[in-house]
């Protein structure tokens, strides 16, 4: 393996990362990726707080603003946050549980492809005749009503990343299950793993019902059929539930992962083992399950009728209960603990009761007589933006603070850092805390712009205020991640001091081979347990030996590539001639590489023995 | 005890404090205007109070923890707890009694608000007297029928007041909601079906909120959604039944007087009136009443829902109503010289069923 | 045990589908995507129910007019006996008998490439004849996209089982590909269940009204 450490031309780090399998550098894949779509994002929400300063503002018009708001929630949930965390699950995961490397790597690589190819398709749609603009929902009847071909690439380029991300989730579930170490059982896991675990379930379980409700909208619009054509038999309502039964555990899917995250943190920084572990595992696991029962909450003022209204009303504020179990846990995990306040846990630390904020306005929500009145109105945009930003947002910059030493080899700047802490979390309440005011004053959500003398200017211009704040410490953030990148300050297996998973007991960045020895697990906080005993590294579970790895591919950029060109042809195909053929061709390449991959026999390769004892100064002993 | 009883309150106390007042009386669900709203309102104060009183408990704790449990010296090693079962069983059953304490109002207010098996009744039996309108939405503008009184008018929803009307609502083009803040919560009008609920205007409430309360679209509709405001005329009973019977009076298109104005009657027949109505019979189908029936239109608080009823936005509204709400459908349907548009304006602004 | 090793009828093992890492892995991890397919063909199943006979007017056939008994029976114990010949070519791929195995699987082919002309067909039959398309109603959208989708994934099952009989006609088994063939024949059961629910749903239930 002494041609691994050689340095490497750019076109070759290039190929590289295309054909890569590692699940360490399709972290970094993502993280890229996310990191790019977090800020295009951003940039859309901050045209929306433009245009709300000030009443009757024209900073962007009525159409415009209608695809910067899609874009924005579509940008932010399915290309930002979700991808974000696949981040940190492939980066942590494997060393958390002491593996290798994922269960299917040629897999892994294909789900980021797919997620890659199906954002780029979307975002294209900025290009190419104008962007969605029927709000991340896209509720039928105007998404069929929608003109030009906006709608087209939401449906095709969610269809497309939503691939990825089924393929992940079924990754990881596998992974967590066979791969663990000796002697990591399931209540041994760190919580970071079991939400990953729990978030994977949801995700193999909601997303085949987007999968379906995209399938339709797209034969709707592309291929003549009338499931939402109320004229011809169709029901618009079937697309409002189909994308609630996706829409709602995929809120779950987001904040579970970033629960986990805090858990390990808070934990870390309190030098404490977490409170009450097995209820957390417990109460994930019930969430979970909860998160399955509740859609038709978003749906209150569609007119389902009391009975449903009721029952679905109860099931949310059953939710309540296992999320207010977490937040004690955390609570009573600092109390009695060592708390250093790091950058990653300040972020904890503030997470905790910003995301109080958002839960208790989420049960205030379920009182589905109430909520006629909140319902899509700004008290929704508040109480969501307190969920998916001061629970999903906070915890992957915590995340990226806290696991950069590990992914990178580096420490970002511990001042700057806290900067940027301060800056967004002033920032954040200061945009969204209001905006639960707003929408009970009587202003509606997605409106592109609001008359003078109905109350609604101080709030609107208070919220665009905080939104420069957060603006402002993206930027800081990216600025310390260049100067660390710049300084290239190198540091040891546990930079924190405080770490207690497995992932602190080897290098950082670990080898590509994680663990040469697979280490013996013998509790909870494995690492923990060896440290307090004295020790600097992890017992060994077996003795040195040939390390099995998989080979890199082309084939998962192939696949996906060749979905990206089907894409067009199937929304071209109405307008040109050329677009059956294009659909055909693009088919045909993903097939036909699907065929290879199963043709081409792929048994992957051996590290033998003697060059792993060579690698001594990697650290990659267990 | 006594003391504990007053102290339970005090949440209360606070969250009615800081919610009264906000926002504008016309607008503001914060300033409940009719039996419904009240309930929501009555449910928005229990829940947050409820809410304020966890809020508090975490922020105790919280305090206590950053204040006392901070790092002092990196050699620490605090005793590692795994948990404690009182502790687990206390916040698991309080948080459950509370939403007990929650979940009953939100069922029982959840059937009230439903509840319009007076509309059928009366229906059945032939004469209706609960007032009963049917809602339908389109592309930024609002038709109000009265199917029992058999008349149709728009964007001014005419109300009265201290007493049940029941709403039959939906959509004639995509999806989109109806919602009177300080009346009551919305409810969506689809394209699928018709949805059905009452709501109660407030006499007192609507005299502090200067006669007119403003309705929302709270669903995305289009580029305009943000435009598709109605104004509600909420009168007392008599007030109503005099403007009903008014209405009812117009069975010819009313003919305008000045010169100007009959020339612009001309203009109008020629050139709007394929779209909109200038007599309130609701016997033309719904598919034929493309645009918002004019015939109080002089009465109307609002131009297009938004600007002020005077004759310079008129004009401006006809001349370019893209500019004023992009992507209405009436814009390029006709084409008119500015003169053709100030007579119109004058014959419009005399179309008035009460002076 | 490695992928790679030769085997022979004294060292194949007991469970070659699950005896190597990387074949446990494919093993769970096809059960899953299977979990999501449920989801999946349980989305068009409910859809399928809300749209039976939404038709825009009066002249559209509806269920109880479209299917006939005899075909639709024919189908279903064509797929019923093609999942018994994949269970058949099972057992042999775990006695090490790869000829057999190969036999049995092409059975299995032979009889889903019947199934899928019998629909197509049938499909033919209710477009030509009852002016029934996936563009005509909601109800057609509905039952194309449904029965089609199910018909796709016979294709589809097809393609793969082809593939793998010929990829692997030479060379016999190996425990790298017994867990294909396994998985191969997993999804092929998953089939079958998912139009034993359409025969019952779709057809039976349209047929009594």
């Amino acid at each position: 393996m002494s041609t691994y450490a050689q340095k490497k031309g750019v076109g070759a780090v290039i190929w590289d990362y295309l054909t890569t399998v590692d699940h360490k550098k399709i972290a970094i894949l993502y993280l890229i990726a996310g990191g790019f779509f977090f800020i295009l994002g951003g940039l859309e929400a901050m045209v929306i707080r433009i245009q709300l300063a000030i009443p009757d503002n024209n900073f962007v018009s009525a159409g415009f603003y209608n695809e910067v708001l899609t874009m924005h929630g579509t940008t932010m949930i399915f290309l930002a946050a979700m991808p974000l965390l696949f981040a940190f699950m492939n980066a942590i995961v494997p060393l958390q549980i002491g593996a290798r490397d994922v269960a299917f790597p040629f897999l892994n690589s294909l789900g980021f492809w797919l997620f890659f190819f199906g954002g780029v398709f979307l975002n294209l749609s900025w290009f190419l005749g104008g962007a969605p603009d029927a709000g991340w929902t896209s509720y039928a009847s105007l998404s069929l009503a929608s003109e030009g071909h906006g709608i087209d690439f939401y449906a095709l380029g969610l269809q497309i990343s939503g691939a990825g991300t089924l393929i992940a989730g079924i990754n990881f579930l596998v992974t967590i299950i066979n791969m663990r170490a000796p002697g990591m059982t399931y209540m041994r896991m760190p919580l970071f793993t079991w939400t990953t675990f729990v978030a994977s379930a949801l995700i193999l379980f909601a997303f085949p019902a987007l999968t379906v409700g995209l399938f339709f909208m797209m034969f709707d619009r592309l291929f003549g059929s009338n499931f939402f054509d109320h004229t011809m038999g169709g029901n618009t309502v079937i697309w409002e539930h189909l994308f609630w039964i996706f829409g709602h555990p995929e809120v779950y899917i987001l904040v579970l992962p970033a629960f986990g995250i805090f858990s390990d943190i808070i934990s870390t920084f309190s030098r404490k083992r977490l409170f009450g572990y097995s209820s957390m595992v417990f109460a994930t696991v019930l969430i979970g399950f909860l998160g399955f029962m509740v859609w038709a909450h978003h749906m209150f003022t569609t007119g389902l009728g009391p009975i449903a209204n009721a029952i679905f009303a109860v099931a949310t504020m059953a939710i309540a209960v296992p999320t207010g179990i977490k937040i004690f846990n955390w609570l009573f995990t600092m109390w009695g603990g060592s708390i250093k306040f790091t950058t990653p846990m300040m972020y904890a630390v503030a997470f905790v009761p910003s995301f109080v904020a958002g839960g208790v306005t989420g049960v205030m929500l379920a009182v589905a007589a109430a909520d006629y009145q909140y319902h899509d109105t700004y008290f929704v945009v508040a109480h969501f933006h307190y969920v998916i930003i001061g629970g999903v947002v906070l915890s992957l910059l915590a995340g990226t603070h806290y696991y950069w030493p590990k992914m990178f080899g580096t420490m970002l700047d511990e001042f700057l850092g806290k900067i940027t802490f301060w800056l967004f979390l002033i920032g954040f309440h200061l945009t969204f805390f209001i905006q639960h005011f707003l929408g009970l004053m009587g202003m509606p959500r997605r409106i592109f712009t609001f008359l003078p003398n109905q109350g609604l200017e101080i709030g609107n211009l208070v919220s665009t205020i905080g939104a420069f704040f957060m603006a402002v410490a993206v930027i800081v953030l990216l600025w310390n991640i260049v100067i660390t990148s710049v300084k290239n300050v190198k540091v040891g297996n546990d930079p924190w001091g405080d770490g207690r998973t497995l992932e602190w007991a080897i290098s950082s960045p670990p080898p590509f081979y994680n663990f040469k020895q697979l280490p013996l697990v013998r509790g909870l906080d494995a690492y923990w347990i060896e440290k307090m005993e004295g020790k600097k590294e992890m017992t060994p579970a077996e003795p040195l030996g040939d390390i099995h790895m998989p080979n890199s591919s082309f084939i998962p950029f192939m696949i996906s590539l060749g979905l990206f060109i089907a894409a067009f042809g199937a929304m071209y195909r109405v307008d040109y001639a050329w677009g059956l053929p294009v659909l055909v061709v693009g088919m045909a390449i993903t097939l036909l590489s699907m065929l290879v991959r199963s043709i081409k026999d792929d048994h992957g390769f051996h590290i033998h023995k003697e060059d792993l004892i060579d690698d001594k100064d990697k650290g990659g002993k267990a | 005890m006594k003391r504990l009883g007053k102290w339970r309150l005090l949440p209360l106390l606070a969250v009615v404090a800081l919610l009264a007042g906000c926002g504008e009386p016309f607008l503001s669900a914060l300033q409940p205007a009719g039996e419904v709203a009240q309930i929501q309102y009555d449910l928005m104060v229990l829940s947050t109070a409820i809410m304020v009183g966890v809020i508090v408990v975490v922020a105790i704790i919280f305090i206590l923890v950053m204040v006392r449990f901070r790092r002092k010296s990196e050699d620490e090693i605090p005793k590692q707890v795994e948990g404690s079962h009182t502790l687990e069983i206390i916040w698991t059953v309080i948080p459950i009694l509370l939403l007990v304490v929650l979940a009953v109002p939100t069922v029982s207010a959840t059937f009230k608000l439903a509840d319009v098996s007076e509309m059928d009744q009366k229906a059945e039996e032939g004469e209706s007297e609960a007032l009963i309108v049917n809602v339908r939405a389109n592309l930024y503008w609002w038709e109000f029928e009265y199917p029992n009184e058999e008349i149709v008018t728009s964007q001014d929803l005419i109300v009265p007041t201290g007493e049940k009307v029941y709403f039959n609502l939906k959509a004639s083009d995509v999806k989109h909601s109806f919602w009177i803040p300080p009346v009551g919560g919305k409810m969506d009008t689809n394209t699928d079906n018709v949805n059905k609920f009452w709501l109660e205007f407030d006499q007192t409430k609507a005299d502090e909120a200067g006669g007119i309360f403003y309705g929302k679209c709270a669903e995305l509709c289009g580029p305009s959604h943000a435009l598709m405001d109605f104004k509600v005329k909420a009168l007392p009973r008599a007030e109503f039944d005099q403007w009903v019977a008014d209405m009812q009076n117009v069975t010819e298109p009313v003919q305008a007087e000045t010169a100007t104005a009959q020339a612009g009657q001309e203009v109008f027949n020629n050139s709007c009136i394929g779209c909109h109505a200038v007599t309130p019979a609701n016997t033309t189908p719904e598919q034929a009443r493309m645009g918002p029936n004019l015939t109080d239109f002089g009465n109307r608080t609002l131009v297009a829902g938004i600007l002020e009823n005077n004759e310079e936005n008129i004009k401006n509204w006809l001349k370019d109503p893209e500019e004023y709400k992009p992507g209405n459908k009436m814009t390029g349907k006709y084409n008119l010289s500015d003169e053709e548009i100030d007579a119109v304006t004058q014959y419009l602004m005399g179309l008035k069923v009460q002076e | 045990m490695h992928a790679e090793e030769k085997m022979t009828n004294e060292t194949w093992p007991a469970s070659p589908e699950k005896a190597t890492l990387e074949a446990k892995n494919k093993f769970l991890g096809f059960w899953f995507f299977l979990g999501g397919e449920t989801v999946l063909f349980a989305s068009l199943f409910a859809t399928y129910l809300a749209l039976k006979d939404k038709v825009p007017t009066g002249d559209h056939y509806l269920a109880k007019d479209l299917f006939e008994m005899p075909l639709v029976f024919l189908m279903t114990m064509l797929l019923l006996t093609s999942s018994l010949t994949s269970v058949y070519a099972m057992y042999h791929m775990k006695n090490f008998a790869f000829k057999k195995m190969q036999l049995w699987l092409g059975i299995t082919v032979l009889l889903g490439l019947t199934f899928l002309g019998l629909e197509i067909y049938e499909f033919n039959h209710y477009v030509h004849e009852y002016n029934h398309t996936f563009t005509s109603s909601a109800f057609g959208s509905a039952f194309y996209t449904l029965v089609g989708f199910h018909g796709a994934h016979v294709a589809f099952g097809l393609l793969w089982i082809i593939s793998l009989m010929i990829r692997n006609a030479k060379r016999g088994l190996s425990l790298y590909n017994a867990p294909k063939f396994y998985v191969a024949s997993l999804y092929w059961h998953f089939i079958d269940v998912v139009w034993v629910f359409i025969f019952t749903v779709v057809y039976l239930m349209g047929m009594v009204g």
